[in-house]
């Protein structure tokens, strides 16, 4: 097992160089002097020069491409125009807010996704089911933000149940977690409702009916194991919806986080900022699959030799 | 991103979704084309007199902040999402079958080199790459476009890609070989025909993504720029106003939903009709 670990995770290292190249190439491609658009109209030459100088620019492309790779390795996240600096700081106060939602949006899709996906199954074709069925459709037509504007409505301005935005307690981050996990919970009842149905088909499902096992026991003992399988593997897959999902929702919050901090970075033309968390999600991205993958390995020990 | 198994209650449902999916992009075709001669009154005519006017015979959906009819603007606006969404599917379609099959059916160095591209582009989450490629082009609906048309093309050309490789080893496609048909010839006439059902398929639900980018985009401020009458762009404005004005909220996202659920209908109806193995 130690050494499949070890495997995966070297494995992933060509991956994220690619990545993180591909990701260096794309703000190449910023169009005109990236030092005039960053120091804004108002500048004179002379501060545009210093500020090309600072962020290394004036120095040749395989060097900046150089610097900016070693620079992710010393956490060293290159020249920030709205920090004067490394963002690095910055970025770790806001990433427990992100880390905060995504984790609750996670548990949320969990605790109601799967139920809901099983309820519909146990009831095929009746009233629940149909139920589950439309809102999972409806739930996957309706944007994020949107039903987190439709919630701060009603809960917040109309009930004045829910604080509508910021970070203060557990409190605040219902609304967030619920408006990003939406889409989530959807996908997973959608799911979690197909597998289970394929799984109540299958001969083992009888044998256990058959030897007199009441129907509860055998979905609890032996159904819901195999359901979970690939219903968590897929809830791991989806982490990417939810970072690039957190964006619009910590904006939309005013969720102190690191989506927030990207569109703030968009905005004022920190193009250093915005590559940097670029790569800081999708590397995110990257590790969380790499966990789902070494944990759905050590659940099934027949992978393991593949 | 999707799973082949039991997605829809029912196999009967799949031509009732397909014919729904196909009446509300239809309707929504029609208004981008005809929106702004229907439309009561013009997308930016102020009346401050009016203004924030809850929903009323003159006013059905009420007016905003300036007093412009949000009926007209969510009805006019709906030429924004739709030519962003049609011409950026649109071309990562064509981009991404090229790259799809050349990936699948070439061999070699050039074939993996591709193949691996292509996986490399797919660990960015799709909408922070939207939002770095947006920001480097800069705002407006062809930023959007270009944006969403790149985030696009991976997914694109890996399913094509898994299509091709299945394809590839058919009888028929070793007897057309056999008997001297070109590459492209082959490409042509036998792959690219029998890899259709799943390109249009993953167009449609591809459109429904593409409505949901173009709009959270224009919310955060990166796409259609105001004045112009984008429903995302709407949605962030009329947040501003969401205590006195709950419509203006309501409305727009309305506008959006309904034609998300459109495309989605479409791409599961489609699904059911020509794949029978998910049905």
């Amino acid at each position: 097992m130690l050494r499949f670990i070890a495997v995966r995770v070297f494995r992933i290292v060509p991956i994220v160089a690619g990545v993180v190249t591909i990701i260096f190439l794309i703000f190449q491609l910023v169009p005109g002097d990236p030092a005039v658009l960053m120091a804004g109209p108002m500048a004179t030459e002379e501060q545009i020069a210093t500020l090309r100088h600072a962020i290394g620019l004036d120095q040749p492309i395989y060097l900046q491409y150089w610097d900016h790779l070693a620079g992710l390795f010393t956490g060293n996240f290159g020249y920030s125009l709205t920090y004067k600096g490394s963002p690095l700081g910055e970025i770790l106060l806001r990433l427990p807010a992100t880390l905060a939602l995504a984790a609750t949006a996670i548990a949320l899709t969990i605790c109601l996704g799967i139920p809901a996906g099983v309820l519909a199954a146990l009831n095929r074709d009746h009233a629940a089911d149909y139920a589950i069925s439309f809102s999972v459709v409806a739930l996957l037509a309706m944007p994020n933000f949107w039903l987190g504007l439709v919630m701060i409505s009603v809960f917040s301005v109309d009930l004045g149940w829910l604080p509508s935005f910021g970070f203060a307690g557990w409190r605040s981050v219902i609304m967030p977690a619920l408006a990003l996990a939406a889409r989530l919970i959807a996908l997973i009842a959608r799911l979690t409702r197909g597998v289970m149905i394929e799984e109540l088909r299958k001969d083992y499902v009888r044998t256990a009916r058959a030897k007199g096992l009441p129907f509860h026991t055998v979905v609890v003992r032996h159904v819901l194991r195999n359901v979970l399988i690939p219903t968590l593997t897929v809830i791991g897959l989806q982490t990417g919806y939810l970072l690039g999902g957190s964006i619009v929702i910590e904006r939309l919050f005013a969720w102190p986080g690191i989506g927030d901090l990207l569109i703030n970075a968009v905005g004022l033309r920190d193009y250093n900022l915005i590559q940097a968390i670029t790569v800081l999600f999708t590397v995110g991205f990257l590790l969380v699959n790499l966990v789902v993958d070494i944990l759905y390995v050590a659940a099934n020990p027949r992978l393991r030799h593949a | 991103m999707s799973i082949a198994i039991d997605l829809t209650p029912a196999r009967a449902a799949g031509s009732f979704y397909l014919r729904i999916g196909g009446a509300i992009v239809g309707f929504y075709t029609v208004l981008a084309v005809i929106g702004s001669i229907i439309a009561p009154y013009g997308a930016n005519d102020q009346d401050l007199l009016s203004a924030l006017d809850p929903p009323s015979l003159a006013h059905l959906f009420g007016t905003d902040a300036l007093g412009r009819d949000m009926l007209s603007r969510v009805i006019i606006g709906t030429r924004f999402t739709l030519t962003a969404t049609l011409v950026s599917v649109a071309a990562a379609l064509i981009a991404g079958v090229a790259l799809g099959i050349a990936a699948g059916y070439l061999e070699g160095r050039i074939a993996a080199a591709i193949a691996g591209f292509i996986d490399l582009l797919l660990t960015i989450p799709s909408l922070v790459l939207v939002i770095a490629i947006a920001s480097v082009i800069g705002a407006g609906l062809f930023g959007l476009i270009l944006a969403i048309s790149i985030t696009f093309v991976p997914p694109m050309a890996r399913l094509v890609r898994g299509r091709v490789l299945e394809l590839k080893s058919e009888d028929y496609v070793e007897a057309a070989r056999a008997i001297g048909t070109s590459d492209l010839g082959i490409m042509r006439r036998h792959i690219l025909p029998n890899a259709f059902t799943v390109i249009v398929v993953e167009a449609s639900l591809a459109a429904g993504q593409a409505v949901l980018i173009a709009a959270a985009l224009g919310f955060l401020g990166l796409g259609v720029q105001p004045p112009a009458p984008e429903w995302g762009t709407m949605l962030g404005a009329g947040r501003e106003y969401m205590q006195r004005a709950p419509y203006l909220v309501l409305c727009p996202g309305i506008a959006i939903s309904l034609l998300i659920l459109g495309f989605n209908l479409l791409g599961d109806g489609l699904r059911d009709r020509f794949d029978p193995r998910t049905g």
